[in-house]
C-alpha cells in the first residue's frame, strides 16, 4: 500500500498475482504438484460421477448393467418423461417442498429470536447458552431420529406420557399422515437452529455498537432496535443461512428413513427417499440418477439465486 | 492488542447499557433456561433409556427415572451385536478421511491463493462449482464405480470418494490468502523452495484453520449416513449410524433400551470432542459461513 507503484497490474488494471516469477512450465508443475493429488481424488470421486449421473440418467441401467456398465440401455428422455407422469415422485417432492418451506423460515426464526437473547439480552452464562443450543446440530440425524421416534411413542413415549398427565390421550404422531410430517419438521427445527443461531451472533457480533447507542438515544427500546439496527444489518447473514438450510433440507432422507421408511401412506417419502428406493431397493438406478439430477437441478438454482442476490447486497 | 484496544470500548458501552435494562433480564433467562431444557431433555431421555430393563418400558404409567438401573443393554450392544466393530469402522474411516482433508486441501488451497500456474482458475472454478452438490448425486455412479473395482463392502470403498472435499480448499484459500506476500517474498530470498515455504511458513500460520477443518470433517464423517448405508452391505463393514439405522428399523425395532444404548455409543464421543473444541467449532462455521 505505501508503493503503489510497485504493485503489478495486468492488462485489465486488475492486481496482478503476488507472486514474482512470471507464467512458465515451471510454476506449471510446482502448482500441479500442490493441487495434484486433490484434483485426482476430487475428479475421479466427485467431478466425474457428477456427469457420470448425468449420463446414467438417460439410460435404463439396473442391477444387471452392473458388471458391464457401458452395455446398458440407453433410453433417452424417457426417465424424464416417467418422471412426470410418476405420482409417487410428485408426491416426495411435495412433501421436500412442504418441510422446506414450513421448516427453514421456523429455523432461522427461532434461531434469529435465540441469537438476539443471546447477544443483547443477557449478560451472563452467554456461553453455556450458546453450546447448550448447539448441541444437537453435531450430532448424528440417525441417532436423533432414533431418539425422537422413541420419544414419540404412543405408548411408551415421554411427550404423550406428559400429555397423558393432564388428561388428553395423545395421538400416534408417527403413524398419523397429518401429523407425521409436523413431526419431523419439529425434530428438524430442533437440531438444526443452533446452526443458525451461531451464524448470526457472530454477524450481530459484527454490528457497531455505536448503532445501538445513537438508536437508543433517539429513544428506541428493545423492539425497535431490533427491527431498524439488528434485522437490516443482519441481511446477508440472513440471507446466507435462508440459502444453506435450504439447500440442507432440500435433502432430507434420513429422519423418514429411520423414523417412518416415508409412511404413513407416503406422507413423509422426500425426494432423496424416493432416489434411494429406487436405487438401492428396485435397482432401477437409471431412474433413480434422474431423480437425482432433477434434485441437483433444484439445488443449483437455490444456490445461483443466493450467488446473485449476495452480488447485489455486497 | 489492537484487536483488544478497538474491541474495549464495544465492550464496556454494551455492557452499560445491558446494566441499565438488567431489571428487565430475568424472563429471558427464564425463557432461555426453559429452551435448553428442551434441547437436552431428549438427550437425557436417550441416557436414561440406555439404563432401562426392557420390562420398564411396559410398565404403565412409563418411569421417567430407571427403576433399577442397568448396564444391560451395553453389554448386549457389545457382545451380542458387535458394536466394537461398528465403533472401530467409524472411527478408522473418520480418521482417515480427516488426515486426507487435512493434508490434501490446505495443498490446493495453497496453490490457489499463493502460486500461479495455467489451470489454476479452472480448478478454482470447479472446486466452488461443487461446494454445494448434494451427496445424493455421486451416491449412484460412485456405487457403480466401487461396484466395478470391487471395493463395495471394503475400506477403501467406504474412504476414498471423502477423502477429499471442496469446503477445505475453500476454508484454507480463503485463510491463506489473507497471509501477506512479503512473509513468503522474504522466504524466496532466503533460497527457500515452495514446498519448504508451505511447510514452514504457511502451515504453521494457518493451524487454527487447519484444527477447525479437522473437526468439522471428523464429525462429518461420522455422522455421515447415505454413503457407508449403499457401500457398507455386509454386516462387518457397518458404521455406528448405519448399524443403529438398520437395527431401529430391523429386528430390533422395539428394543428401546438397546437402541438408546446405541444412540449413547454414536453421540457421546461427538459431545466430548464438542465440549472439548467448542470454540474451534463454532467460531469456524461462524467466520466461514459468514464469508460463504
Amino acid at each position: 500500500m505505501t508503493a503503489p507503484a510497485l504493485v503489478r497490474r495486468d492488462v485489465a488494471g486488475r492486481k496482478a498475482g503476488p507472486v514474482a516469477p512470471r507464467h512458465g512450465w515451471r510454476q506449471d508443475l510446482i502448482g500441479w504438484s500442490f493441487a495434484a493429488p486433490f484434483v485426482i481424488l476430487f475428479g475421479i470421486f466427485l467431478a466425474l460421477p457428477i456427469l457420470a449421473s448425468f449420463v446414467l440418467s438417460f439410460t435404463s441401467f439396473g442391477l444387471r448393467d452392473l458388471e458391464n456398465p457401458i452395455g446398458s440401455t440407453v433410453v433417452g428422455v424417457q426417465n424424464y418423461v416417467d418422471l412426470i407422469a410418476d405420482p409417487k415422485f410428485w408426491k416426495s417432492l411435495g412433501n421436500t417442498v412442504y418441510f422446506v418451506v414450513v421448516g427453514v423460515p421456523l429455523t432461522l426464526a427461532l434461531g434469529l429470536v435465540i441469537a438476539n437473547a443471546l447477544s443483547r439480552g443477557i449478560t451472563r452464562f452467554r456461553t453455556a447458552f450458546r453450546v447448550g443450543y448447539y448441541l444437537p446440530v453435531i450430532t448424528s440425524i440417525v441417532a436423533i431420529a432414533v431418539v425422537w421416534r422413541f420419544l414419540l411413542n404412543p405408548d411408551v413415549g415421554l411427550i404423550n406420557m406428559l400429555i397423558q398427565s393432564v388428561g388428553i390421550n395423545g395421538p400416534n404422531w408417527l403413524a398419523d399422515p397429518t401429523l407425521a410430517m409436523p413431526s419431523i419438521i419439529t425434530m428438524a427445527i430442533w437440531r438444526n437452529l443452533g446452526f443458525a443461531m451461531v451464524v448470526f451472533i457472530a454477524g450481530m457480533q459484527a454490528i457497531p455498537a455505536v448503532l445501538y447507542e445513537a438508536a437508543s438515544i433517539d429513544g428506541a427500546g428493545r423492539w425497535q432496535s431490533f427491527r431498524y439496527v439488528t434485522l437490516p444489518m443482519l441481511r446477508p447473514a440472513i440471507l446466507f443461512m435462508l440459502v444453506i438450510t435450504t439447500i440442507g433440507y432440500l435433502q432430507l432422507f434420513e429422519e423418514p428413513f429411520v423414523m417412518t421408511d416415508g409412511g404413513p401412506l407416503d406422507a413423509t417419502l422426500s425426494v432423496t427417499m424416493y432416489m434411494y428406493q429406487q436405487g438401492f431397493e428396485f435397482f432401477h438406478q437409471g431412474y433413480a440418477s434422474a431423480i437425482a439430477y432433477v434434485l441437483f437441478v433444484i439445488v443449483a438454482i437455490v444456490a445461483f439465486l443466493q450467488f446473485k442476490f449476495l452480488r447485489e447486497e455486497t | 492488542m489492537t484487536a483488544t484496544q478497538a474491541r474495549s470500548p464495544a465492550i464496556t458501552i454494551s455492557g452499560v447499557a445491558a446494566g441499565t435494562r438488567r431489571t428487565g433480564s430475568w424472563w429471558i433467562y427464564l425463557l432461555l433456561i426453559v429452551g435448553i431444557l428442551l434441547m437436552v431433555g431428549p438427550f437425557l431421555w436417550m441416557l436414561l433409556g440406555s439404563l432401562k430393563t426392557q420390562g420398564e418400558f411396559l410398565v404403565s404409567p412409563p418411569t421417567f427415572l430407571p427403576n433399577a438401573p442397568t448396564t444391560g443393554n451395553y453389554e448386549r450392544l457389545f457382545n451380542e451385536l458387535d458394536f466394537p466393530r461398528f465403533f472401530f469402522n467409524s472411527s478408522l474411516v473418520a480418521i482417515i478421511v480427516t488426515v486426507g482433508n487435512v493434508l490434501f486441501c490446505p495443498m490446493l488451497g495453497f496453490a490457489l491463493a499463493k502460486l500461479q500456474w495455467r489451470g489454476k482458475r479452472l480448478i478454482m472454478g470447479l472446486v466452488l462449482a461443487t461446494l454445494m452438490v448434494p451427496a445424493g448425486i455421486t451416491l449412484i455412479p460412485n456405487f457403480v464405480l466401487m461396484a466395478n473395482l470391487g471395493l463395495v463392502n471394503t475400506y477403501p470403498g467406504l474412504i476414498l470418494p471423502f477423502l477429499v472435499g471442496p469446503f477445505g480448499v475453500f476454508l484454507t484459500r480463503q485463510f491463506m490468502y489473507g497471509i501477506p506476500d512479503e512473509l513468503l517474498e522474504a522466504a524466496r530470498i532466503d533460497g527457500a523452495n515452495e514446498w519448504r515455504i508451505f511447510w514452514q511458513v504457511v502451515i504453521p500460520l494457518t493451524i487454527p484453520v487447519l484444527a477447525t477443518l479437522g473437526i468439522l470433517t471428523f464429525l462429518g464423517s461420522w455422522n455421515n449416513f447415505i454413503y457407508p448405508l449403499v457401500m457398507a452391505q455386509e454386516p462387518e463393514m457397518y458404521t455406528l449410524p448405519v448399524a443403529l439405522a438398520t437395527f431401529a428399523t430391523g429386528d430390533h425395532q422395539s428394543d428401546h433400551g438397546m437402541l438408546m444404548a446405541g444412540s449413547v455409543v454414536l453421540v457421546v464421543p461427538v459431545l466430548i470432542i464438542f465440549i472439548l473444541f467448542q470454540r474451534w467449532i463454532t467460531e469456524g462455521i461462524a467466520t466461514t459461513g459468514l464469508k460463504g
